[in-house]
């Protein structure tokens, strides 16, 4: 029962957030700042991310397919294709989910408990125009942003880890990726990071918005916000999988 | 004119009150008090419709306030500046831009004269000093002014202040009461005050209304009061005089 309630709550949240999404001039300048919270500021640790991931990916491989009968070129398809179809998106899903989800949830539900949300409701604003729509709309637009900077540096990161380890020449890891890149592989993660940015910025959302208890309360929402997101990244990615691939 | 009929409202299982029916003339400083959680921070968000009750209505400049659509709701609240309990200041910015922020999106002022008045407003307070700060450098008096100061300077019909010199010391207890007394003879704006606090009572208010055992136990003038033999009344000031004594 209790879900149901959960479920319709963030429906309403949901769809009162796509009516005031028509009031541009509420929301414009905390876009601005939302877009370079979630996507500016998230870049040195989608590098970090994206260059361990590449790089970890290219060894292991080199290590599991060391063998006289299967060309370089296989380490670089196989972390080529990894990277772009599913690990700079779940994995960059899954970071951003602590640190893009856990700040908006903790945002909002002190901006709930200390009333400032009931200041702005009682001057006449539209708090889910001013505060939740940004955050959603910033997540969904630099979600994708940033898979394409953790895709980049994953591959960046792969081709730097077969060249110093030297079990991979970077003309071999790149003769794979190339041979084995598809647009839709691309257009896929793009599609899959739009989702997550959609889910992890809208629970954190719904989780801080309607945060009740102090601050305890306010912990206990963005801890939810963050384990919830990244249950519903991991669901989504598979849906998505099996609906697209 | 602010007409409260027959109003009630519950929390799931939890009654909160019923049957409170009252009305708030034009200029008047009405002052809501009674026992902790009984209700009278819940009765002001109904007032600028913030909350909707479980039954009946309340009546401004003629119309029931929860028939509005959520435009005309957030028409009217722009009526009523609020002074929260805890001040409700928003700490990303400082307290400049708290006291500015209504007039950015509500007007169409420029940069001068959104200035001039935030500082006529600050000035108001007897912060104009303290303009840069950031909130979180405030003390509770200085937050309750600032929190002052960006209620009335849309320069509303209404004010409604919750609890506002709960957590403060004596003086600047005053020093507050004495700001909703100038706020409501210099711009003619009609209060609500929510409080708990029967000094500030007997301060400010012209009218009482007394929430008790779920229901609008007493209201009238303050004179009235102070005459009144109902037994809640008398016990709720009687234990209110014993706490500022002790």
């Amino acid at each position: 029962m209790r879900v149901f309630k959960e479920l319709g709550k963030y429906s309403s949240l949901l769809y009162q957030g796509l009516r005031s999404s028509t009031e541009f001039s509420t929301y414009r300048k905390n876009l601005f700042q939302e877009l370079v919270k979630v996507g500016y500021d998230s870049v040195p640790i989608i590098i970090l991310v994206g260059i361990f991931t590449g790089s970890v990916m290219t060894l292991q491989s080199a290590y599991q397919l060391e063998s006289a009968f299967i060309p370089l070129s296989t380490i670089g398809a196989i972390v080529s294709q990894s990277i772009l179809i599913e690990l700079a998106a779940v994995i960059s899903g899954l970071v951003l989910a602590g640190k893009v989800g856990a700040r908006v949830a903790t945002e909002l539900g002190t901006m709930r408990v200390s009333e400032q949300i009931d200041a702005l409701e009682s001057m006449g604003f539209n708090s889910v125009s001013f505060l939740v729509v940004p955050r959603v709309l910033a997540g969904i637009l630099m979600f994708p942003v940033i898979y394409i900077v953790a895709s980049v540096c994953g591959l960046a990161g792969g081709v730097a880890a077969g060249y110093f380890s030297g079990q991979v020449p970077p003309a071999d890891f790149l003769e794979g990726a190339r041979m084995y890149f598809y647009p839709w592989d691309v257009a896929f993660g793009m599609v899959k990071s739009f989702v997550f940015g959609f889910i992890i910025t809208s629970i954190a959302c719904y989780k801080g918005y309607f945060a009740t208890g102090g601050a305890e309360g306010v912990g206990n929402s963005t801890t939810q916000a963050t384990v919830l997101g990244c249950i519903y990244i991991l669901l989504a990615d598979f849906v998505l999988a099996a609906l697209l691939l | 004119m602010i007409e409260i009929k027959n109003l009630k409202k519950s929390f799931g299982d939890l009654l909160v009150w019923e049957g409170v029916s009252f009305t708030i003339e034009e200029g008047d400083i009405t002052a809501i008090i009674g026992r902790s959680g009984c209700g009278k921070s819940v009765l002001l968000k109904h007032i600028n419709a913030l909350l909707t009750p479980d039954e009946g209505e309340i009546i401004i400049d003629e119309k029931n306030i929860f028939d509005l659509d959520y435009v005309d709701k957030r028409l009217l609240r722009q009526k009523f500046g609020v002074l929260f309990q805890g001040s409700a200041l928003f700490d990303s910015i400082n307290t400049f831009e708290n006291v500015a922020f209504p007039l950015r999106y509500f007007t169409n002022q420029n940069e001068e004269e959104i200035h001039e008045n935030v500082m006529r407003a600050l000035r108001y307070v007897n912060l104009e000093n303290a303009a840069q700060q950031e909130t979180a450098e405030l003390s509770g008096g200085m937050r309750k002014r600032v929190g002052l100061a960006r209620a009335i300077i849309l320069e509303p019909k209404y004010i409604m202040y919750d609890e506002p010199t709960s957590g403060l010391d004596p003086q600047t207890a005053d020093e507050i009461n004495g700001l909703i007394l100038d706020m409501a003879s210099q711009f003619d704006v009609t209060s609500i005050v929510v409080t708990h606090d029967m000094h500030s009572v007997l301060e400010v208010a012209d009218k009482v209304a007394f929430l008790d055992q779920q229901k609008l136990s007493w209201f009238g003038t303050i004179d009235e009061m102070k005459q009144s033999n109902q037994k809640d009344l008398v016990n709720f000031i009687t234990a209110s005089e014993y706490q500022i004594k002790q």
